[in-house]
């Protein structure tokens, strides 16, 4: 259809990259610029980058806030706790969603529609009433503290809340679609003849999931890991909602910094070094994308 | 039969633990207790006053007018990507364009929503645009995150579309103009449909982005409910939970059985 | 046969309901091509399944070389599969698609490297080693699925629809190259198929199958010149099928009008099989009023021969000439009468 347009037209079909230039870019750039600039008070509370005095033109820039970020163990711990909840938190929807994962792409193709609709449907309803769901669960007159006291387990209602292993539960929860779909998206693809053959040709089950099946829909889970791993890095809503005083993550350290404290440089710079953290796993993730979605052309 | 029973077992404990906390949720929207877990009695009492409830009523307002525009905009721009990615074979730089296009899928919504709202502020400081943050605002965060998910599903679609078909319509005698319309709208339609559906509901579900990049009047849903139960428990939003959960079954199974029909024709 | 090589006896397979095999008994000799031959939904591929270990029959036993093999599992059987689409590795160069196997055994280093480069001179895959499955063609994705096989030196060897993922050129050429290489190896091949002229071609034996039953067993000859019933005579080649009429000790072919004489006549059949080629036609140049007169329907010319239509008294059937014997046939046309004559050596009677 491009072809019988005429070449000016072509154009318009561009558009959207201006937006995205304009939009996502830009802005960027600017956090950028505003994370090596110094914090003063006033509106912007930052100073500007040039400024003209008598002395001609003047740069105002400093690595101080980065500095600052780096140099103050409470900032760190507070990436390392965001690191390591993505981390944890991708395995355990890994190692959750794959078995779920499989056995929906290899059911019957009536049955799979089903399933699948099933794990669609916790995708679409909302993200922050799910996180509700489990504060509610969780309480100290929760359902579970009562099936516990119920059967004797504990005496008392525990508390369950406001503690990093219910943000692990919270993350899990909310993410595991987004780890379960891609794989499945793989799987469903997945040609069942090839485990045939390789069971003919003599590797047992486990032998047979390990040489055919596994690296087969390693983009899959490479994909889904990326989904699960990248977003709950900045994840803000599941710590403040679940999580307690015992580990502070980056996504409510950027929060605080940028309504609480209203230093634009620090929760600028703070971002930025977020995205550098993030470069590495964001580049697989692109060159993924790139390589599965476009290799046919 | 082992590898039967494995599989029922891993599909329950999985299913039950995806649906657990939503069901529980529902069941106690019907609660006539103002303590949320302690089960006093069957009652819509909690139904009755989030319909008074204006402050809600107003945002969910607000939510459906910013999600169906976004939806609208973000799936136009998102199958003008999918086409310009997909059929026009000498784009210059294409890795360029599939990165500009899929970069914001992969941002953190915390340094997306930081970055545009600097963004705003300082557009506002040097051209007065945008001249206040509110619903506009919001609206443009939200079709610039989901303009790059309507554009995987558009171009997933065309990249498995069987371009023949347009020369067949061509050899029919459909004039080039009208080819778009008569023969390659209607056969991406389901990916233009779902796209616009999931930007719809990403606009919708949004907190962290909406919650920057908002201004005075301009609370969607998601601000609201979180207001009311960042701190503790609110048996209206258990209601507003259940109705939200009603109306996704409902779409899902209205779309499976079109799916279904479809499928059998 | 002595010994059977591979017995299958009352095997029954069922899917939810669905009768896909229905006590089957079959008995395949060592180092034959055996071909399982029938239509979608017959319950060869099911049967070639339960033979590979992947499925489990409901009722009934497997024994290979007299062993039960029934309860074991496909990856401890010594025998392999070639599936209809090869379900080669698309992660595996053509190489570790080869040696896949191989490394499932207790086998060194140059033992596996040694049978390798053998199997890559054996199947002509040199110079191919390092190319990934989706930069070969489809004729040498098949040699490297047989590769995989033959590398494991297996008893048996089962092909599902050995050449249907061939285009016809090279389909002729591999049925070739096929038998040729089971000739200089002597594995039993097992081949399952629904194209009943590559059957034919390529077996030793063939069983003919239908709704889960075998309903005859023997060599392409027997098979198509004694076909036990007019399913297989009309699955097998073209089936001219008369109705034969026993009137006080004559024996008459009802829709030719024609009296058989030189028969040793011991039961009464009720149906007879000429097959088109065993009938021969001439063009009439006179009107005379003979009883064997046709009227031709429709004329084919194939090049090596030509197959007519023929009507008598309101009945059709086949009539195929070598063009090479008469070549006056080339000039009968639509509606002309032809003469039909053939021996009577060559009717096959039977009872339905």
């Amino acid at each position: 259809m491009i072809k019988n347009l005429k070449k000016q037209n072509v154009w318009f079909v561009f558009t959207p990259y201006l937006w995205l230039v304009l939009f996502f870019f830009v802005p960027l750039a600017l956090i950028f610029k505003i994370s090596i600039s110094v914090s003063e008070w006033g509106m912007p509370p930052y100073r500007d980058l040039f400024s003209f005095s008598e002395n001609g033109l003047k740069i105002n820039s400093t690595l101080g806030n980065y500095l600052f970020i780096f140099s103050d163990p409470f900032y760190i711990r507070s990436y390392l706790n965001s690191l390591s909840l993505a981390f944890t938190s991708t395995v355990l929807c890994l190692l959750i969603g794959y078995p779920i994962a499989f056995y929906v792409a290899k059911s019957k193709p009536s049955i799979r529609n089903i399933l699948l609709i099933m794990l669609i449907i916790p995708f679409w309803s909302s993200f922050l009433l799910r996180v509700y769901a489990w504060k509610v669960l969780l309480q100290g007159s929760g359902i579970i503290n009562s099936v516990l006291i119920h059967i004797g387990l504990i005496t008392e209602p525990i508390s369950m809340l406001h503690n990093h292993y219910a943000v692990i539960l919270g993350v899990v929860y909310t993410y595991l679609p987004f780890m379960i779909l891609p794989l499945y998206g793989y799987l469903v693809k997945f040609d069942l003849n090839l485990i045939d053959a390789s069971n003919d040709l003599g590797a047992k089950p486990l032998n047979t999931f390990v040489k055919v099946i596994l690296p087969l829909s390693l983009p899959g889970i490479v994909a889904g890991s990326m989904l699960v791993f990248i977003p709950v890095v900045g994840e803000y809503i599941i710590p403040e909602m679940l999580g307690g005083s015992d580990k502070l993550y980056f996504g409510k350290i950027i929060w605080d910094e940028f309504f609480v404290n209203r230093d634009w440089p620090i929760a600028s710079a703070l971002a930025m070094s977020g995205i550098v953290i993030l470069v590495f796993p964001i580049i697989i993730f692109q060159l993924m994308y790139a390589k599965y979605n476009f290799k046919n052309e | 039969m082992n590898k039967l029973f494995f599989k029922i077992f891993t599909l329950t404990i999985g299913f039950s633990f995806l649906y657990f906390p939503i069901l529980t949720l529902i069941a106690y929207s019907f609660n006539d207790n103002k303590r949320v877990m302690v089960w006093k009695g069957f009652s819509l009492r909690w139904y009755k006053e989030l319909f008074q409830n204006e402050q809600i009523l107003e945002a969910f307002y607000t939510s459906l007018k910013i999600a169906s525009l976004s939806a609208t905009f973000a799936t136009i721009m998102g199958v003008m990507i999918g086409f310009s990615l997909t059929r026009i074979s000498k784009i210059p730089a294409r890795p360029f364009f599939i990165f500009l296009s899929s970069s914001p899928l992969v941002m953190p919504e915390i340094i997306l929503g930081l970055s545009l709202l600097l963004f705003f502020i300082s557009s506002n400081h040097i051209i007065g645009f945008p001249s206040s943050k509110g619903q506009l605002t919001v609206l443009i965060s939200h079709i610039t995150f989901s303009v790059a998910f309507v554009a995987v599903i558009i171009q997933s679609r065309l990249s498995s579309y069987d371009k023949n078909i347009e020369e067949a319509a061509q050899d029919l005698g459909t004039i080039p103009n009208m080819i778009f319309w008569k023969v390659t709208a209607p056969v991406i339609l389901p990916a233009i449909l779902s796209g616009w559906l999931l930007a719809f509901t990403l606009s919708l579900d949004d907190l962290v982005v909406a919650s920057f990049t908002t201004g005075p009047g301009a609370n969607t849903l998601p601000i609201v409910v979180f207001s009311k139960v960042r701190l503790g428990l609110s048996p209206e939003v258990n209601a507003l939970s259940a109705i939200i959960m009603l109306i996704v079954i409902l779409a899902a199974i209205s779309i499976y059985l079109i799916n279904r029909s479809n499928i059998k024709k | 046969m002595s010994e059977p090589f591979l017995q299958i006896i009352d095997v029954s397979k069922r899917f939810d309901n669905v009768v896909a095999l229905d006590k089957v008994n079959l008995k395949i000799a060592k180092s034959e091509i055996f071909s399982l031959l029938g239509s979608s939904g017959c319950g060869k591929s099911t049967l070639l399944r339960i033979i590979a270990g992947f499925e489990k029959p409901d009722e009934g036993r497997i024994l290979l070389e007299g062993k039960d093999i029934t309860k074991l599992p496909p990856y401890v059987r010594p025998l392999n599969i070639m599936f209809q689409n090869y379900a080669l590795f698309p992660h595996l160069n053509v190489t570790n698609n080869i040696q896949f196997g191989l490394k499932e055994e207790k086998i060194s280093k140059e033992e596996i490297n040694h049978r390798v480069n053998e199997i890559l001179n054996l199947l002509e895959l040199n110079g191919l080693e390092k190319r990934k499955i989706n930069e070969i063609s489809g004729g040498q994705q098949q040699r490297v699925a047989l590769a995989r096989c033959l590398v494991k030196k297996p008893k048996l060897l089962l092909l599902d629809e050995p050449l249907a993922a061939l285009d016809k050129q090279l389909r002729v050429q591999t049925q070739f190259e096929l038998v040729n290489l089971q000739y200089k190896l002597g594995i039993t091949f097992i081949i399952v198929t629904h194209d009943q002229e590559e059957a034919m071609s390529l077996s030793d034996r063939m069983a003919i199958m239908k709704n889960g039953e075998i309903l005859q067993v023997g060599n392409p000859v027997e098979i198509y010149e004694k076909p036990k019933d007019k399913y297989i005579a009309n699955f097998i080649g073209t089936a001219n099928i008369f109705n034969v009429l026993n009137k006080n000790n004559q024996i008459i072919i009802k829709e030719l009008n024609y009296e058989v004489k030189n028969i040793n006549k011991k039961e009464n059949y009720v149906k007879c099989l000429i097959r088109p080629e065993k009938i021969s036609v001439k063009k009439l140049e006179n009107q005379s009023d003979n009883l064997n007169i046709g009227v031709v329907k429709e004329v084919a010319y194939l090049g090596s021969y030509t197959k007519y239509l023929i009507e008598v008294n309101g009945f059709e059937f086949y009539s195929f000439m070598q063009n090479s014997l008469v070549s006056d046939n080339l000039q009968i046309r639509w509606d002309d009468k032809v003469q039909i004559s053939f021996n009577e050596t060559s009717i096959y009677f039977f009872n339905d």
